[in-house]
């Protein structure tokens, strides 16, 4: 019986065809698709949700968006469990599920969810477009922190170490900035500081062979003590000299910056902002499109075949690392200079963890890790506007939302999240 | 052996021999835990050691660098360097003398009960250290990395809170059935991940890391409900736990030193017993040596990594109660303070073996202790605890940096002889 049980759960794991019918997916979309049925739809507030698209201050002015909750609650529940059917239809005919029916699925829940719960609340009116814009906001730095972790374990090397990563980055802008006063010095610190973790983790774990799930966990564990020490001494000594960094303008982009929703988000960015976009394409476009991307995926998936076609296995892993800590620098950089205007002892709390969940639930991809980090950053987000609005969830469930989610994609209920073959796995030459 | 064919060697040498695999190749063994658990066990005394010392030396540096007496002297150095060399003494002297007078024994007091007093408190904060890294140590030997002691702390904290200051039962009774709640919180937290990990083959490092966020915002749900909070207050913050229920002091009102310590006393047999003596123990770590092996010879693996993680769990478990029976009393956000994730170092110290862990525990539990008089005595952060612990521990996982700075075993690819059936010996 459980011999039966592993063998179908590990099949499908290693040849990746659905030859074995695993049914996690279609029975969690199915429950999801009641709790949207019970919740959203019988558990209707029967009132209206208004969503504020702009507030007066912008050129364009339109209208409040409008919902009945009973209308979209309803609507909501029966498109999730029309999804649910159809992945037990395409199950039972022992095909794969589409690749957008998780995209559709989260993204349908996420708006039923939303209706449902500002209709809920004791005012039942948000400003959308600033619900958003802070949303993205908070995902920055996770967005920076995940593409650090697809760019170490596409190569092969786990990266528990991003908290660590965004921790010393942070701290390195914010002692650099405050003693030059200069943003391109802090920023640069921050990424030799988010760098050097980088290095530590790649000697351990490329030369010495250490494991790289402990190297990452005693990382983020000494960088924490390391920048809580110097807070404690350096920084408390002389605060106005060392930790009162300047912080980046907004550069905001006329007309663009007013269309409703997306011109905050896109146009009216820090320099910071408007790097991630270019930090995400540019990790797509390496990874996918260039022949470097072809060389890390394959020593991430398989190194000895990589190595027996000429390619030096872990000099590339070693500098993808680095690489990674440029650009987790470039998110810790963004706590202490754009954020918040000095910095705090272990102020990255947890969130470089929200980023190797959004890694995870975004499949090792850029573009995934991307809109899973703006789905955290938005969970993030509405939990602080909710316990302003009043409303029946507790703040607590918002904030636990990214970790729980993380579990059901490594668990595979929601499609299967495979990590690179050799993630973790140090290579030494025979 | 070979100590007499090459008496000129340090008597160091000679039993560094059959202890050095890490030059070796090794064989890319279809588990990459496999690696883990070798290295682990195979390192020795004198690294363990050698990496206190370093990262002693690293927390001194640390300390003389901030020092203000040090700095001011440094702008002179060219002309007068022992000046600066002297403060550099002073400064951390005082620092490690602090330290030591914290955590051992403060010579400077007037009487015995005082004087010994420093050293009780370096056991309080060992007992949730050894139990937690019990539970890191049992599940490192079954292969699997258990980043969930935090979490699983937690949930054995809450439950055995809840039991503590809700429930009103006879003394004795009270005390255990807390207990039991305590480790069904755990074994409850930690059997999640070993579940996730044989059923759906989720990866445990992943599952727990998540796991121990859900805990804290569990934690921080439940204390702002009536069934938790205190009444008549607003901070998340319960009532304190019933006097049936808490772990009787062992020194009287004096010390914080509680019965928990003996707990974790009789718990680091347990696993010693668990994981030496039964055939339980033998099947877990046969599959933590080689989960295909112990496929093939007929164990259970999916069962062995969900007992493992039920088992680890439930000694977090038991250092929650150790918080909330015995050193807390009342539960709070920072009831599990950071005891999950030193108890990797502990287990990693102790190189994952129970008495190893205690002597990890008590280690860490006097830096800890000390740490606190330190900063109270001296003014240095607290925080220089936790990076000494951590380079402890990147120092021990990476016994070759350690060897290379001592230069102990250098020569040895010199050494054809002993070289020789080292390399087979580590590939075999």
């Amino acid at each position: 019986m459980s011999h039966a049980l592993a063998t179908r759960n590990t099949e499908p794991d290693s040849t990746g065809r659905g030859v074995v019918r695993s049914w996690a997916a279609p029975i969690t979309y199915s429950l999801l698709g009641l709790v949207a049925l019970l919740g959203f739809a019988f558990g209707s507030p029967h009132a209206e949700a208004r969503f504020r698209i702009t507030d007066g201050s912008q050129k364009i002015s339109v209208p409040d968006l409008v919902l009945g909750t009973t209308f979209v609650g309803w609507a909501g529940a029966v498109i999730l469990l029309g999804i649910a059917a159809y992945s037990f239809v395409l199950v039972r005919a022992g095909r794969k599920l589409a690749r957008w029916m998780l995209p559709v699925f989260a993204a349908v829940f996420v708006i039923a969810f939303l209706v449902w719960v500002i209709g809920s609340a004791n005012t039942p009116n948000v400003y959308l477009s600033g619900l958003i814009a802070g949303s993205f906001t908070l995902a920055i730095p996770l967005i920076f922190g995940s593409l650090s972790g697809v760019l170490c374990e596409r190569a092969g090397v786990i990266n528990i170490a991003i908290e660590g990563q965004l921790l010393a980055g942070a701290f390195c802008a914010a002692i650099v900035g405050s003693m030059t006063g200069s943003l391109i010095a802090g920023v640069l610190a921050a990424v030799v500081g988010s760098v050097l973790v980088s290095m530590v983790l790649a000697v351990f774990a490329i030369k010495y062979l250490v494991n790289q799930v402990i190297v990452g966990v005693v990382l983020n564990v000494l960088v924490a003590g390391l920048t809580s020490f110097f807070f404690s001494t350096v920084m408390a000594a002389d605060a106005e000299k060392f930790n009162a960094p300047p912080s980046f303008d907004v550069i905001r982009i006329p007309l663009l910056a007013d269309i409703p929703i997306f011109g905050p988000i896109f146009f009216d960015q820090t320099i910071l902002g408007y790097g991630m976009y270019l930090a995400v394409f540019l990790v797509w476009f390496g990874l996918f499109k260039t022949r470097w991307g072809l060389r890390v995926r394959a020593v991430g998936e398989h190194p000895k075949a990589a190595d027996t076609v000429g390619i030096k296995v872990n000099a590339l892993r070693f500098w993808n690392v680095v690489l990674a800590g440029v650009v987790a620098g470039l998110g810790g950089a963004f706590f202490t200079l754009v954020t918040s205007s000095s910095f705090n002892k272990e102020m990255t709390a947890g969130q470089g963890f929200i980023a190797l969940a959004a890694l995870i639930f975004g499949r090792w991809n850029p573009i995934g890790a991307f809109f899973a980090a703006l789905l955290f950053g938005f969970s993030l987000n509405l939990s602080f506007v909710l316990t302003i609005l009043g409303t029946p969830v507790p703040s607590q469930f918002m904030q636990m939302l990214p970790y729980a989610v993380t579990i059901f994609a490594v668990a595979g209920l929601v499609g299967k999240s495979r990590p690179p073959a050799s993630n973790g796995i140090p290579y030494v030459k025979e | 052996m070979s100590m007499d064919k090459s008496p000129d060697l340090p008597p160091a040498e000679p039993a560094e021999a059959p202890a050095v695999p890490p030059a070796a190749p090794l064989e890319e063994h279809p588990d990459k835990d496999q690696s883990l658990i070798s290295r682990i066990m195979s390192g020795n005394g004198l690294v363990s050691v050698l990496a206190i010392v370093l990262s002693l030396l690293v927390g001194a540096i640390l300390i003389a660098f901030t020092d203000e007496r040090v700095t001011s002297t440094a702008s002179y150095f060219f002309t007068r360097p022992t000046d600066l060399l002297s403060a550099v003494w002073t400064s951390v002297s005082e620092a490690y003398l602090a330290l030591f007078q914290s955590s051992i024994i403060n010579s400077s007091a007037d009487s015995f009960a005082d004087a010994i007093y420093p050293l009780t408190e370096t056991l309080t904060i060992a007992t949730p250290l050894v139990l937690a890294g019990l539970g890191v140590a049992l599940a490192f030997r079954v292969g699997l990395f258990n980043i969930g002691g935090q979490g699983q702390i937690i949930l054995g904290a809450t439950l055995a809170g809840w039991v503590g200051f809700t429930l009103d039962l006879p003394v004795g009774i009270h005390l255990v059935v807390a207990m039991l709640a305590g480790i069904i919180g755990g074994a409850l937290w930690g059997g999640i991940a070993g579940f996730l990990k044989a059923r759906r083959g989720a990866h445990e490092v992943i599952v727990t890391i998540m796991l121990n966020y859900i805990a804290v915002y569990l934690l921080l749900y439940l204390l702002s409900t009536p069934a938790f909070q205190r009444p008549g207050s607003n901070n998340p913050l319960s009532e304190p736990v019933g006097v049936n229920a808490a772990y009787p002091l062992m020194f009287g009102d004096g010390f914080r030193l509680h019965y928990g310590f003996l707990v974790a006393l009789a718990a680091v047999a347990f696993t010693w017993w668990l994981l030496n003596r039964s055939t339980t123990g033998f099947e877990l770590r046969a599959v933590g040596a080689n989960p295909v092996a112990a496929k093939t010879a007929g164990i259970n693996v999916s069962r062995a990594y969900l007992l493992s993680m039920l088992i680890a769990g439930a000694l977090a478990g038991l250092a929650g109660t150790a918080q909330i029976l015995g050193t807390e009393r009342s539960l709070s956000g920072g009831i599990a303070a950071s005891f999950g994730f030193d108890a990797i170092t502990v287990a990693l110290l102790g190189r994952s073996n129970p008495i190893g862990t205690l002597f990890a525990g008590l280690l860490f539990g006097a830096l800890r202790a000390g740490g606190v008089g330190m900063q109270a005595n001296t003014g240095i952060p607290i925080d220089i605890v936790l990076v000494v612990q951590s380079f402890i521990v990147l120092f021990i996982a990476a016994p070759p940096l350690v060897r290379s700075i001592f230069r102990i075993g250098t020569s040895k690819p010199k050494n054809k002889k002993a070289a020789a059936p080292a390399a087979t010996g580590g590939a075999a």
